[in-house]
């Protein structure tokens, strides 16, 4: 069930929120208080804008449970215009080709369900396409 | 530095089981049947420990404490046994942790065994287990798997590089071709180039021969000091001369630059340092080919080609038996097939038998010195050796 653990990461998963090193100004996604490019202590919040473009990304076809369902997915490393990477999926992608180096923006989706009815259904991040106005 | 005070530690002892489909066999009897090889041709003293390497038993054999248990099994009750889990590189960090407890001269002798049962769940559990191999909450909560990841690893060295298709043909080929007279091997068939190019992909751009299959299989190494070992007239005797881990994110996203294998570099660094043994000492490169990009990014880590040209090694004999640095010498993860945490001690026991001249059809002419590479994960943890033959 994992109840607290996906609690736990909420601002993470519905905001990507994430920290700034305020010795660097070296922007820290996933959250991890020790600043990957300085050393520092790294532990004011910062809320990414979810704006980035595609880094890479492949196709899920033999997925593990809680994903199988939703086979076959899009899955990617999306490089966020603050700079980090972050593993996501793309979604609303309809007939679009992904490529790499494509603009794409967080949107908050359905991640994963955990078993059988009764188990809670995890939101979090996923990315599409830029939409053009 | 600390090479001084510590002790030369050799091979006294291999053993290993086929590797592949083992439905009749327990977890328990496979190791053992690993263990009883090796102590039936060990040279050196009784083990006084066993450093048993696994990766995913507690999620898909339903077992831990697992070195007690096959300690138990194997009839050597009374001598200290513990589990070394590092992912994939578990075989390798298991044999690290037997070299330093002989090197340090706390233990004249242990047993570094690998079991892994991988084959006797459906796709889904073995995905699932395999997912938490990566970072559980920023990775596989998003629906990543370690064979996705290579795909995304290998999209990106395509892109940055602009590689040709079928660019790493070359890994599976020559996989195919040393597993084809192992007879431990899962796989005992060549393949030809033109059966890469029509084969399904599994996670685009990876196909299905850019994939070592996931097997069952168990391994055994016993190690003990130089001083302690029988001398046989005709077969050479191994030594440990480098071994050494390094760790980098555990996130392949956390990276600077995912598309190189730090942690690999480092490691092969420091056991060229502590041997005293550069790149044209090595005869034979044991590296991790869990997939075919995996074995670009080793041979670049490495330093036997520059970045962007590690397939090129794999396109023109130069990875062969004898090329000019053979790697998967009896058939790699590609052909002998992937049994988990044993992995890594399948690449002890085979590079032992190069250098001790026992490799029959598979034998790299005059091999003196081989490297030996183990991964966890996209070289999130690298554990490399050294082992070389002693001269007398």
């Amino acid at each position: 069930m994992d109840i607290p653990r996906h609690w736990r990461l909420r601002k993470q998963r519905y905001g990507l929120v994430g920290e700034v090193c305020e010795h660097c100004d070296s922007k820290v996604f996933p959250p991890r208080d020790i600043c990957p490019d300085c050393g520092e202590e790294a532990k004011t919040l910062f809320s990414f804008s979810g704006k980035g473009e595609v880094y890479s990304h492949s196709t899920v076809y033999d997925a593990p449970k809680g994903f199988d369902e939703s086979t076959p997915y899009t899955i990617a490393m999306v490089k966020l215009e603050e700079g980090p990477l972050v593993t996501a999926q793309l979604t609303d992608l309809q007939e679009k080709e992904v490529k790499i180096g494509m603009p794409v923006e967080m949107v908050t989706r359905k991640l994963r369900e955990a078993g059988d009815e009764r188990s809670m259904i995890v939101y979090g991040y996923k990315f599409r396409p830029v939409m053009s106005h | 530095m600390e090479n001084n005070k510590i002790h030369t530690v050799v091979i006294s002892g291999l053993g290993q089981t086929s590797v592949g489909e083992h439905w009749d066999i327990s977890l328990r009897e496979l190791a053992f049947f690993a263990i009883e090889k090796a102590l039936v041709n060990n040279r050196g003293g009784y083990p006084q420990a066993l450093y048993l390497a696994n990766m995913l038993a507690p999620a898909l054999s339903h077992q831990s404490h697992l070195a007690t248990m096959v300690a138990d099994f194997s009839g050597l009750r009374g001598i200290e046994a513990t589990t070394i889990e590092a992912s994939g590189a578990s075989g390798g960090m298991a044999f690290r942790q037997g070299y330093m407890a002989v090197a340090s001269g706390l233990v004249d002798s242990v047993i570094v065994a690998g079991v892994e049962k991988l084959t006797e769940q459906t796709s889904v559990n073995v995905n699932s287990a395999f997912a938490t191999n990566t970072d559980s909450e920023y990775e596989a909560d998003h629906g990543l798997t370690p064979t996705s990841q290579a795909a995304l690893l290998m999209k990106r060295y395509i892109y940055e590089y602009d590689v040709p298709d079928f660019a790493f043909s070359g890994f599976p080929v020559v996989a195919h071709a040393n597993g084809a007279s192992n007879k431990n091997a899962m796989f005992q068939r060549a393949i030809k180039p033109e059966s890469y190019q029509r084969a399904g992909f599994v996670s685009e751009p990876l196909n299905m021969f850019d994939v070592a299959p996931y097997a069952d299989g168990a391994a055994a190494v016993i190690l003990t000091r130089a001083e302690l070992v029988a001398d046989l007239p005709e077969i050479p005797t191994v030594s440990v001369s480098g071994s050494s881990a390094v760790i980098d994110t555990l996130a392949l996203h956390d990276r600077q630059n995912p598309i190189v294998f730090n942690a690999a570099k480092e490691s092969i660094a420091k056991v060229y340092a502590q041997s005293g043994l550069g790149h044209s000492d090595i005869d034979l490169f044991e590296l991790f080919d869990a997939y075919s990009i995996f074995g670009a990014l080793s041979l670049e880590a490495a330093g036997f080609s520059e970045a962007g040209k590690g397939w090129e090694l794999a396109q023109d004999g130069r990875i062969n038996l004898d090329g000019e640095i053979p790697i998967s010498t009896f058939g790699g993860l590609k052909a002998r097939g992937y049994p988990g945490g044993a992995t890594g001690v399948y690449q002890i026991v085979e590079a032992a038998t190069q250098l001790m001249g026992l490799a029959e059809e598979n034998q790299v002419k005059g091999a003196k010195n081989a490297l030996v590479q183990s991964l966890g994960g996209p070289a999130s943890t690298a554990v490399t050796h050294i082992l070389s033959q002693i001269e007398r």
